[in-house]
């Protein structure tokens, strides 16, 4: 299947490597507050991909890496998320777009499926138990809502107060919200899109390797007008984004008339 | 014979008598004032040191503002409790339980003893001490008016099937919170377990008379919803009575260096050094 992307709104291509904030030491040298390897490296396999549903693009754009993206998927529009680079995790919430005290819930989508996975078909539930959007597409075997995201604050934990002004998740949900009046209270546990995290039997669980590859696609059905925020995550010591933080693509399309989902 | 006929309320003062004839009752579940008083104080707790006492009837909330410091035990009496909680730190409620933190920091799904339940600021808001259950969960919050509707065929607030979101938000209104200040919760005496697929293999209740005892790392705002867990198999809406009690003595502080759980692992020793650190900068 080829599809036309007739494209009034794409953004250009952020290009690598993202500003970052420098100091000079007394030595001359150039010290950066942005860890080494923040970009990613030259050489890394590529892959925009296209929309995973036939039909007209409304919306086209880039989110660079480390960067915040939101736009608002109307109802019966289909929003795909390529992971350009690979296993580049791409943290998400989701709200009502009129109403944003509903929002996205990690235990009612996973409750009402009994299910701790995403996958084709999973119907991602607000915390009043509606349907927000459906999983109509998604070309690896599982996708997260259980690891939350990351942030200055539990990256002390998780890794030492050396790291605490690496940038976090939850600094581009702070940053992004607040262009609708969103803020703290409003950040909840979220998804994220082509991350892997396993529970074992003994319930020992945490972020992995990831099971995703350059182009890889996940495709949401809003079953009503959706605000949805991502954080293209900049962490840069777990394997949440191959510590090699890639670009990921946003394409909103009104699906043909005739297209039928698979859920 | 209506309940009118046993009334005799025609004037102020014979509604007022009849009022005040009705106090003194007991009933199976309700809050005990003093704490002191409460007829289930547990055996190694000086009820002289109690600060709440309380058994929360099925299929309704409880709510309380608490010391840092202070222990706190759920206990399950009829084993059929399930304590939907949330903490926020009292000082500033922004500051919440995350139950993404609380599952990853400490790279365990499961609660259980030593378990900390942390806010998303990299600190501790709770710790459990001790679980005699060993059966709670954290994947699938509590019960939407949503899906009690669709399995027990009605969710009014008022009605005999109350949904626990409904509960909480009810809740943190009474503390100046507002709906989307009711977050993802966990709950205690009621679990699951993730099979290899990824579904919920119920768990259930480990039986009558377990507890869990947690102690407040921080001032908290405690809220507990005492309702049904959203995957409990049974048709029917089955809750039973939650026991609480609360208290304070000299020697229940929140967790030190000299505490052994402290350093129970890297990531836990420095969400209590932030804590720690939080509350020095406060003076508290």
């Amino acid at each position: 299947m080829t599809t036309t992307i007739d494209n009034p709104v794409m953004r250009p291509v952020t290009t690598i490597p993202v500003p970052v904030t420098t100091y000079l030491t007394p030595d001359g040298q150039l010290v950066s507050s942005v860890p080494v390897g923040a970009s990613y490296a030259d050489g890394s396999p590529l892959e925009w991909g296209d929309p995973l549903v036939p039909g007209a693009v409304v919306l086209d754009e880039q989110v660079a890496p480390r960067a915040s993206w939101s736009g608002v998927v109307r109802a019966g529009q289909v929003l795909t998320i390529v992971d350009v680079g690979g296993n580049q995790s791409g943290d998400c919430l989701l709200y009502n777009a009129h109403h944003t005290d509903e929002r996205y819930s990690a235990p009612d989508t996973l409750a009402w499926q009994d299910n701790a996975y995403i996958r084709t078909g999973t119907v991602l539930r607000s915390n009043l138990g509606r349907a927000l959007m459906t999983v109509v597409g998604n070309e690896i075997d599982r996708q997260d809502t259980i690891g939350g995201a990351c942030s200055r604050e539990s990256n002390t934990l998780r890794y030492g107060h050396h790291v605490m002004y690496h940038h976090g998740c939850r600094e581009n949900f702070l940053t992004e919200g607040a262009k609708h009046g969103l803020g703290m209270r409003d950040i909840v546990s979220n998804i994220n899109w082509f991350m892997n995290v396993p529970v074992e039997e003994d319930g020992a669980l945490g972020i992995v390797d990831g099971m995703s590859a350059p182009g890889k696609r996940v495709a949401l059905r809003a079953e009503i007008d959706t605000l949805v925020l991502i954080s293209n995550c900049p962490q840069m010591n777990n394997p949440c984004n191959d510590f090699n933080p890639t670009p990921l693509r946003m394409i909103v399309s009104e699906p043909d008339v005739d297209y039928e989902a698979d859920a | 014979m209506a309940p009118v006929a046993d009334h005799s309320t025609d004037t102020v003062l014979n509604a007022r008598a009849d009022a005040r004839a009705q106090g003194g009752q007991v009933s199976d579940w309700m809050p005990y004032l003093p704490a002191s008083t409460s007829p289930f104080c547990p055996d190694d707790v000086d009820p002289e040191s109690l600060t709440w006492a309380e058994t929360v009837a099925p299929g309704s909330y409880t709510h309380k503002v608490l010391a840092r410091g202070t222990r706190f035990r759920l206990e399950d009496p009829t084993g059929e409790a399930c304590a939907h909680t949330l903490v926020y730190n009292a000082l500033e409620p922004t500051e919440r339980l995350n139950v993404a933190d609380t599952q990853k920091i400490p790279w365990q799904a499961y609660l259980g003893a030593g378990h900390p339940l942390l806010s998303g600021d990299g600190r501790v808001l709770a710790t459990i001490l001790t679980d005699t259950s060993g059966r709670h969960d954290a994947f699938c919050g509590t019960s939407t008016a949503a899906w009690n509707a669709l399995r027990y065929g009605t969710a009014l607030p008022e009605g005999p099937a109350p949904a626990g979101r409904d509960l909480f938000v009810k809740a943190a209104a009474k503390h100046g919170l507002g709906p989307a200040d009711v977050p993802p919760s966990v709950s205690f005496f009621q679990g699951v377990r993730v099979a290899e697929d990824g579904s919920f293999d119920w768990f259930g209740s480990s039986g009558a008379g377990t507890s869990v005892e947690l102690v407040a790392e921080l001032p908290l705002i405690v809220l507990i919803a005492n309702v049904p867990h959203p995957r409990d198999p049974r048709p029917e809406y089955i809750v039973g009575p939650l026991r609480v009690h609360a208290w304070r003595t000299p020697e229940t502080t929140p967790t030190t260096p000299a505490d052994e759980r402290f350093d129970a692992s890297p990531e836990v020793r420095r969400a209590y050094l932030n804590t720690l650190d939080y509350a020095e900068a406060r003076g508290l």
